[in-house]
């Protein structure tokens, strides 16, 4: 998929909750081009000395028909607070679409016809790329169901736009919305049978997803990683997981990963 | 943008300054380069600009042997620049001849191989596997890395191990043959005056600087390999003072970088004394710099009324 560097124009920004930010981003020159669900952005953030490097984040979201694509900030560093607090009708310079996608075809992935039942399953800021990728997947016929999970209530996002999409099933850690306590203890993982996972969020988590999804019947697994990069297009190799296939950039052999592949070492 | 009466090529309609240099028999379309590490195979950046433009592209370091690198995490952002510790992360130079040599051989631009080993017969032989590829006109001798042989120390930290490993190479390697120096050192005009002794045609510096970051919450290095290399901005200033100390030093070309993030500091490297330039870190930012510098060299050389770049090397006034 070609790359682009593009400078995009904030068109809304929303603070969804204390240090979430959905910015809303368009591209005034042309068309925006075709990204795939699990891709990223590397973005620009020229706030300081100490924020020198893009920042990855992912693609949450693409509305072609106002030509707009979507980015979920959670604010932890000088880098995030910079791009979370960008105003409307502010310049963002951005690369993307970067790395590869979530699966949704093949010869391995289940058919509406057979009743697919996907899962997806987010934490915290996590959730960013499961909204484009449950509306792609719901494009394609199929129904997802998304799972995700947060500390409190407040720090479940977009729910609004994933209940359109999906049957929607929450939990948080001191029980202010869904059931209480994390993501793999919600009863839905008891009550259905899946046929496909997919997770994004923070890593001990997509690891107890992963352990769930294996004692489940070996039902296919895929998680979005983070690890740190510099270029974000294969050319530095330092963004790196050990796989079973020895190193790959997540970058580029990444984001998503099947859970099969991986070490999972810290 | 055009100036009257003045010599130059025509390209796209303008007329441009003369921005071609020669690096031992290697002859380039414009003074700047690629730093190794830093921009895959070029096929990476294909995307962004018309790579062929660039006047030489070095490749990834490339040793005798696959090597898996280091563990993640392999990289630290700090002011103004990076520290990494990649560890020479390649699947070597058999592979590099069979799979990847076919797939960049057909790019229109010097293609540069970036050489690194562990003792210097590796070194020889993977210089001279490379030799007979007909499209690599150059190799990059990496001699930054730790010799195995001799407890680990740098070839490029030592007079004496710098010449070893470029003697060894000059015997098996007949095209141009550039040496990256190492910033880790002492006194680099000695180093590089003993690598130009023993038969290199060009001196490129720097490399990175030995560095560290600390997770102070932690208490832990940010690096898997608590050390790594700095580059970017932050260690230009170190990078143009060696340039300029070298090209006072030695009679062959330097190839000038560390932290060149736009024309301006390309064209300070030339005053310093470089011939030619490379970017790096500089990529990761934008990844269209490299096509940036050189219309900003010619840029600038219209507007100072130089006809060739040649004409500012080493132009410091004093
Ligand atoms: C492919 C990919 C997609 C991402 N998508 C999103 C997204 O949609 N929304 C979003 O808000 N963030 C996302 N991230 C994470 C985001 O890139 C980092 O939070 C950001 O780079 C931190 O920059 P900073 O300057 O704000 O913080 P820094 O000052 O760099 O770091 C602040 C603190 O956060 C820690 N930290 C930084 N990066 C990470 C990381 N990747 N994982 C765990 N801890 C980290 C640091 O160790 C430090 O303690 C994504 C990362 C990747 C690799
Ligand atoms: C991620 C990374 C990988 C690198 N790998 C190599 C390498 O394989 N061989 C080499 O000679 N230099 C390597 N370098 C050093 C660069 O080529 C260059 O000398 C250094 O980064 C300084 O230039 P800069 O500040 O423009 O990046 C690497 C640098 C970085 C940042
Ligand atoms: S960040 Fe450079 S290879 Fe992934």
């Amino acid at each position: 998929m070609k790359k682009f560097i593009l400078d995009l124009h904030v068109v809304e920004r929303q603070l969804l909750h204390r240090e979430y930010v959905l910015l809303k981003l368009t591209n005034p020159d042309a068309a925006l081009p075709e990204m795939c669900p699990g891709q990223f952005a590397e973005l620009r953030v020229d706030a300081s000395k100490t924020t020198f490097l893009r920042r990855p984040i992912s693609i949450n979201f693409v509305d072609y028909e106002r030509n707009e694509v979507w980015f979920l900030i959670r604010m932890i560093g000088d880098g995030t607070r910079a791009l979370g607090l960008l105003r409307e009708g502010d310049t963002l310079n951005a690369v993307l679409p970067l790395g590869n996608s979530f699966t949704m075809s093949g010869a391995q992935f289940p058919k509406v016809s057979d009743d697919a039942s996907l899962l997806l399953v987010g934490g915290g800021v996590g959730t960013a790329p499961l909204l484009f990728l449950g509306s792609e997947l719901k494009k394609r016929g199929y129904k997802p169901v998304f799972l995700l999970g947060a500390r409190t209530a407040g720090d479940l996002l977009e729910l609004e736009e994933f209940s359109k999409i999906g049957e929607l099933f929450t939990t948080t850690e001191d029980g202010s919305q869904g059931e209480r306590g994390f993501v793999v203890h919600h009863s839905v993982l008891q009550s259905r049978k899946f046929s496909w996972i997919y997770s994004c969020g923070p890593k001990p988590m997509m690891q107890a997803v992963a352990a769930y999804a294996a004692a489940a019947g070996r039902i296919p697994c895929e998680v979005s990683l983070e690890n740190k990069m510099a270029c974000g297009v294969g050319a530095c190799l330092c963004c790196v997981e050990n796989t079973k296939e020895g190193h790959k950039c997540v970058c580029k052999e990444g984001p998503v990963f099947n859970t099969e592949d991986l070490l999972w070492q810290n | 943008m055009r100036v009257q009466g003045r010599p130059g090529i025509q390209y796209g309609g303008f007329v441009m300054a003369e921005l071609s240099v020669q690096i031992g028999k290697l002859q380039m379309k414009n003074p700047v380069m690629t730093a190794s590490g830093t921009f895959g195979y070029g096929l990476e950046f294909e995307d962004f600009m018309d790579i062929s433009r660039i006047g030489g592209i070095i490749v990834k370091g490339t040793t005798r042997y696959h090597r898996e690198g280091n563990p993640y995490p392999r990289m630290a952002e700090t002011p103004s620049g990076m520290l990494n510790a990649v560890g020479l992360q390649n699947k070597g130079v058999e592979y590099f001849c069979e799979y990847i040599y076919p797939q960049i051989s057909g790019i229109d631009t010097n293609m540069i191989v970036n050489v690194s080993g562990s003792a210097v017969e590796d070194y020889a032989e993977t210089a001279r596997m490379i030799n007979s590829l007909e499209k690599i006109p150059a190799i990059e001798l990496n001699i930054s890395c730790p010799n195995v042989k001799q407890g680990g120390m740098a070839f490029g930290v030592s007079a004496k191990g710098a010449a070893e490993v470029v003697s060894a190479v000059r015997k098996v390697y007949d095209k141009t043959l550039i040496v990256k120096l190492s910033p880790n050192v002492t006194n680099i005009a000695e180093i590089a005056c003993a690598v130009e002794a023993a038969g290199a045609d060009s001196v490129s510096l720097i490399n990175t600087l030995l560095g560290m970051a600390i997770d102070a919450e932690r208490r832990r290095p940010l690096l898997s390999t608590v050390t790594g290399g700095l580059s970017g901005p932050a260690v230009k200033p170190i990078a143009l003072r060696m340039v300029w100390q070298v090209a006072k030093a030695v009679k062959i070309p330097v190839i000038g970088l560390g932290g060149i993030m736009n024309a301006t500091d390309a064209i300070e490297f030339f005053l310093a004394g470089a011939s030619a330039i490379q970017i790096g870190t500089a990529n990761f930012i934008d990844p269209a710099t490299c096509v940036k510098v050189i219309d900003g060299i010619n840029d600038y050389l219209d507007r100072h009324h130089y006809s060739s770049v040649q004409e500012i090397v080493g132009a410091l006034e004093l």
